[in-house]
């Protein structure tokens, strides 16, 4: 009897847990990128040990691919020699890591898997247990197959209804972040249930899902259902909560959300978006974890199909992975962006991380489906990041400046 | 003389670190970078022994190990905050980094003399006591043994469910 927390991990340990307790579970699987697996590489050899199973680490390289500078390929170098010499066969350089986990079905509903990049809390949309630790951690777990955890308290987040147009799970989210705060859900897991939630694609529910952290939460999670079981084509178990006992409940109507924006420098400092209309835009930045999936890409190519980008403004599109990237070329969406002016870089984290695909300058200004707004994450600390959906930043790259998506008519 | 750094609530992890830095290990080379754009005076003149306050949820946003291995390698006697983020405080007890949580602490400032007692866990700030929240005993475990990676050196991971 419990959470989606609570039973995927009673069902993991064969032994009934509750919120509070420390536990030491297994896991299924282990996930880093080229950022954090250097360090993982460091504890691994402190340790004298390797992966306790190699089939069950999976190695992603995606936060600057391909190595813009010799100190970045250096480290890279020193990953892909760890992946041959451990016989890591999950080794990918096609995409951001959390949609290799969830695409592949590496994360499957009703498994615990812990991943070495704090949006590791993606995968719970497949109704896995996935949370994102330090790299010391995940060696640990590389190591031993293991990790200790504090099984959190959940909040329910419970949403009803259907979305306007022109309003999208990215609005959504960003209204739930802006209740909840970015401590608000420290050491707590969230649960996204309800009837909008449910009616979401397993691409929608990981712009949810991928924002947890963004609320302090250890994983966000949406049941696996019919929809989770269609995706991974009947793998995983479909692990429900029982009687579930939420440390707190809050409800969002579907019908009441408008498209919002988060503006600098906080994920939680967000506004209905008619607070913004008429600033200018230097860069728009459509792709990431949040937002860089075929649903997301289609939103946007939808809304920029025979329009240009506004000669003030640059716009690059970053798939969040070469199967995506490979079904936009095949629906026409990518002939829609370069066409407008947007320039399509390889799959990856791109910009977000401020190294390389659009770098910005002091007192520029971005409009992003990112996940982040943080000071200098996109380069210049004196740069301002402001985030929203995917319709909302395709119709503010043709405008120039952040325009309300609820005004274009398909 | 011990310097005071004192910072807000919400620091994350890109204001400890820019990503563009992370392409090292290296603890020093990491340290040249730690608060580089939020608070440039502090890569240049913090020293060994001094502490840094901050109000909650310090360390919030990205996993990266980086940012509390550059404000080890900052060598600060102490970080004391009203809280942190979750994945921080995990990979600040890994590394060893001395950290504190209390939570009633306000109104700090660089001109205060604070001490520091890690085995009371009793913070004074110029005189006034306040007390950090005990750690749960398998938390002091590693925090004992020098971090997790030395603490599995010598025992086995299960042997933390069950600390005494």
């Amino acid at each position: 009897m419990g959470t989606l927390t609570e039973e995927i991990l009673t069902n993991k340990l064969g032994r009934e847990v509750h919120s509070g307790d420390i536990i030491i579970t297994d896991v299924d699987y282990v996930m880093s990128h080229d950022t954090t697996t250097p360090l993982i590489i460091n504890a691994l050899d402190a340790l004298n040990k390797g992966p306790w199973n190699p089939d069950k680490a999976v190695v992603v390289f995606d936060h600057i691919v391909p190595a813009p500078s010799i100190k970045a390929a250096m480290l890279q170098k020193k990953v892909k020699s760890f992946v041959n010499q451990s016989n890591i066969s999950n080794f990918y350089q096609e995409g951001v890591c959390h949609q290799i986990m969830v695409e592949k079905h590496f994360a499957l509903p009703g498994a615990v898997i812990v991943g070495a990049d704090s949006h590791s809390c993606t995968h719970g949309a497949v109704g896995a247990f996935s949370t994102g630790m330090g790299s010391t951690d995940v060696a640990v777990a590389y190591a031993t197959g293991k990790t200790w955890l504090k099984v959190p308290e959940t909040i329910q987040l419970l949403t009803e209804g259907k979305f306007a147009e022109g309003v999208y799970p990215k609005d959504l989210i960003l209204e739930m972040v802006r209740r909840v705060g970015a401590d608000g859900a420290t050491y707590r897991a969230l649960e996204y249930t309800g009837e909008t939630a449910q009616n979401m694609s397993v691409e929608e529910r990981m712009t949810l899902t991928s924002m947890a952290v963004e609320m302090g939460a250890k994983a966000g999670m949406v049941q696996a259902d019919k929809i989770t079981m269609e995706y991974t084509g009947g793998q995983g178990n479909p692990i429900h909560p029982v009687n579930p006992k939420y440390q707190q409940t809050l409800e969002f109507q579907a019908e009441d959300i408008v498209p919002k924006i988060a503006a600098p420098h906080r994920v939680d400092n967000v506004h209905d978006i008619d607070q913004f209309t008429d600033l200018n835009v230097d860069q728009v930045f459509l792709g990431t974890c949040t937002n860089g999936r075929l649903s997301d890409l289609e939103v946007a190519a939808k809304i920029l199909k025979g329009q240009k980008i506004h000669p003030e403004t640059r716009m690059v599109v970053v798939p969040a992975s070469q199967s995506v990237l490979k079904e936009a070329y095949l629906r026409g969406y990518i002939d829609i962006f370069t066409e407008a002016g947007a320039v399509v870089p390889n799959p990856g984290c791109g910009p977000c991380i401020g190294r390389h695909q659009g770098v910005l300058a002091p007192e520029e200004v971005a409009l992003t489906t990112m996940n982040r707004n943080f000071q200098g994450r996109m380069g210049s600390p004196e740069a301002e990041i402001y985030l929203g959906s995917p319709a909302t930043i395709a119709y503010s790259a043709i405008k120039g400046k952040i325009a309300d998506p609820r005004e274009v008519q398909v | 003389m011990t310097n005071v750094w004192v910072f807000g609530d919400d620091v994350n992890t890109d204001e400890i670190i820019p990503g563009r830095y992370n392409v090292t290990t290296d603890e020093q080379e990491l340290a040249q970078h730690a608060f580089y754009e939020v608070c440039p005076e502090f890569s240049e003149q913090a020293q060994t022994g001094d502490i840094i306050v901050a109000g909650k949820n310090f360390g919030c946003g990205s996993s990266r190990e980086h940012a509390p291995i550059a404000i080890k390698g900052s060598k600060v006697k102490a970080v004391i905050a009203r809280s942190y983020a979750r994945i921080f405080y995990r990979n600040a007890i890994n590394i060893g980094l001395p950290i504190l949580e209390v939570p009633d602490l306000i109104n700090v400032t660089s001109d205060d003399i604070i001490e520091v007692s890690f085995d009371t866990g009793e913070v004074t700030v110029n005189g006034r006591k306040y007390h950090a929240s005990r750690l749960p005993p398998f938390i002091r475990r590693i925090i004992e043994s020098g971090g997790i990676v030395e603490f599995l050196r010598n025992h086995d991971i299960s042997e933390l469910e069950n600390a005494p």
